[in-house]
């Protein structure tokens, strides 16, 4: 079939990336960030002198390891796939049709932030019912609650980033449906702010104590501070240990999302941070 | 109410892409509000099948909220909408078989340019292969098969609007929808993509409602062009009829150049303006009083240098073959006058020159400013 129209059909180049301009990068910027580095790294090297590398090799054999490790991976798996499946479709929803109500969400999330965790745990563990009480599994419910400010913020940025309205009449108009336009075109382009939802919760679930303390389930968290009456070097280790392998995990979701995201001319994976698509960036170029 | 239908243009075309045969359209008496804003009026127009009718008017005159009806992405409030004959009010927009070209680029950014044109074919569950076919020949007919493998954020702001063009005719629609795709555009990409929607609308033949609030666009590109004001549709006529023969006062000035100059309506059929009696046609605007504007267009005056004429030039523009002399009457009117370049070569700023209307030239009138 033949072009119709004369317009350009020759191949067209790709819009040339402009030269990067080198950045400088004054004094004061590299003065704050000695002090941010020293704030943070020398607890971390204090640590790791009172461990010793010997007591990594012995946290993993330690008694109970094995199952709070697990069982703190069991409820962030449980906590994220909650929170996703909650949170995705309400902000999407919010989004699309009560705009108004975004402000209203945004204060609303943020109260399990303003509301202490201790005065969660304690209350719903007078309401749960018994079904729940006998289960670590209400703590996931209890996560899912923690991790909605985060969540919310996240999705929220990504999908503010995104022209979801036109997106979603486009599929629309083509004849896809509600499951296929969430799934095939809005799912996609809000994956970068999924990523962050995930790599936030997964942090919040591992890293949480006062709650599971009070339900008295032996998470990682718990499993330190018992282990630390017993083991302090150990136990310094065991810490470092999660603080590593969360550190890992979050990197390997950040990079993966953020090459995945790259290909496709989306942003990087940031948190808090709005994911930027740069389509229509090319807008009236001479072709 | 007249049509003028792109005749034989979807001859041989059935069984290509894009080649779904044009529906005939009417909306009839749609009303739309939001709060107490009255978006539509009573909004009626019929297209007929492989017609091109651009909705033109000023933000927030409806054209869009209409657009968006027939699309069904919005409601009306009472009215409706048939194609084909068919009541299109119980049908979702996935089921309306409508491709839609959107303002902003609307591209899957998460698709390539083929998958984009194919997700339509997609969604009616054609093969992998012969989707890939179809979205392949539809990419080539936009002039893109070298851009077939490229995301949407590496096409330029031209080439991602042929791409939506291409993925809105790939489901060969009944009515294709264009809601201002050219506006995000620069001049020489609109002109080019202008062109290229228009030869491609009549070679399929589709049934096309576009809505802009450029008049060169629409006056260029549509069968007819339908001005509209606060909801209301003031005139529909073919661009030619709606330049020489506007029905009321603000198509006039809405679409074209269109001067003011004041004269004495007799309450009857005729107006006194510039020395001339010269009869008026379209509508009489209520509150209309014997003090009235007159409107004319540049090229509908006589220019004369005088001595001791009506006017003063004071100013020249030069437009290729023909010159817009603008000049002040007195009474601190100010009009433009278009004569061919060679003939307002004498007519320098300062000189006097005589303005007349020819006699027998029907104009309009407005109530006095």
């Amino acid at each position: 079939m033949a072009a119709v129209a004369s317009v350009d059909r020759a191949a067209q180049p790709a819009p040339a990336a402009p030269p990067r301009r080198r950045r400088s990068f004054p004094v004061w910027r590299w003065a704050i960030l000695l002090v941010a580095a020293a704030y943070f790294l020398i607890p971390l090297w204090a640590g790791l002198r009172f461990a010793g590398l010997k007591a990594f090799g012995q946290v993993v054999g330690y008694q109970g390891f094995g199952s709070a490790f697990g069982l703190s991976l069991r409820l962030a798996l449980v906590a994220t796939v909650l929170t996703l499946a909650l949170m995705v479709p309400t902000v999407v929803y919010v989004h699309l049709r009560l705009p108004r109500v975004r402000r209203i969400m945004e204060a609303v999330t943020i109260l399990p932030i303003v509301i202490p965790p201790i005065v969660l745990i304690v209350g719903v563990l007078k309401v749960a019912p018994g079904v729940l009480l006998g289960t670590p599994y209400l703590l996931a419910l209890l996560y899912v609650v923690l991790a909605m400010p985060f969540a919310y913020r996240s999705l929220d940025a990504g999908l503010r980033a995104f022209d979801l309205n036109t997106m979603v009449e486009a599929s629309n108009s083509l004849g896809a449906g509600w499951p296929t336009t969430l799934w095939r075109v809005v799912l996609p382009n809000i994956r970068t702010a999924i990523l962050s939802a995930t790599v936030l919760t997964v942090a919040l679930v591992l890293g949480e104590f006062t709650m599971a303390s009070l339900d008295e389930y032996v998470t990682f968290p718990v499993w330190i501070v018992q282990f630390e009456q017993n083991a302090g070097p150990v136990s310094e280790a065991a810490s470092l240990l999660a603080l590593f392998v969360t550190w890992l995990l979050l990197m390997v979701i950040v990079t993966a999302g953020s090459w995945s995201s790259r290909k496709r001319g989306g942003g990087e994976v940031a948190l808090f941070t709005v994911v930027r698509q740069d389509y229509g960036q090319t807008m009236g170029e001479p072709e | 109410m007249t049509t003028n239908t792109a005749a034989g243009t979807s001859a041989g075309v059935r069984g290509q892409p894009g080649g779904g045969a044009g529906a005939p359209v009417a909306l009839q008496a749609i009303s739309r509000s939001f709060g107490s804003v009255r978006a539509l009026d009573g909004l009626t127009l019929d297209i007929a099948p492989g017609e091109l009718v651009a909705l033109l008017g000023p933000s927030g005159c409806g054209k869009t909220t209409a657009l968006r009806i027939v699309a069904g992405f919005d409601f009306a409030d009472s009215g409706s909408v048939t194609v084909d004959g068919k009541d299109m009010s119980p049908v979702p927009a996935a089921r309306r078989d409508m491709g839609m070209v959107f303002q902003s680029y609307s591209l899957f950014p998460n698709m390539t340019a083929i998958d984009n044109v194919g997700f339509g074919l997609r969604m009616r569950k054609q093969r992998s292969a012969a989707r890939a076919k179809r979205a392949g020949e539809l990419l080539e007919m936009v002039g893109l098969s070298a851009q077939a493998r490229q995301y949407p954020h590496q096409l330029s702001g031209g080439q991602q609007q042929r791409v939506a063009l291409a993925r809105a005719l790939a489901i060969e629609p009944r009515v294709l929808l264009l809601d201002e795709p050219l506006s995000a555009l620069d001049a020489k990409v609109r002109l080019q993509l202008r062109e290229q929607i228009r030869t491609l609308q009549q070679r399929l033949g589709t049934t096309t409602l576009f809505v802009t609030h450029d008049q060169e666009e629409a006056l260029s590109m549509a069968d007819r062009v339908g001005v509209m004001k606060d909801g209301r549709l003031e005139q529909v006529a073919a661009p030619s009829e709606l330049y020489a023969r506007p029905a009321t006062a603000f198509v006039a000035e809405f679409v074209g150049t269109m001067n003011r100059i004041p004269g004495h309506y007799d309450g009857q059929d005729g107006v006194s303006v510039l020395g001339s009696v010269v009869p008026v046609h379209g509508e009489r605007p209520s509150g209309l009083t014997d003090e009235v504007d007159v409107l004319v267009r540049p090229e509908g005056l006589t220019i004369e240098a005088v001595e001791g004429g009506n006017g003063i030039v004071t100013d020249r523009t030069f437009l290729g073959s023909l010159t817009r002399v603008s000049v002040l009457l007195s009474g601190d009117v100010a009009v433009k006058v278009d004569k061919t370049s060679t003939a307002a070569a004498s007519l320098v700023p300062g000189s006097s020159v005589q303005i007349g209307v020819p006699a027998g030239e029907p104009v309009l009138v407005a109530p006095r400013r």
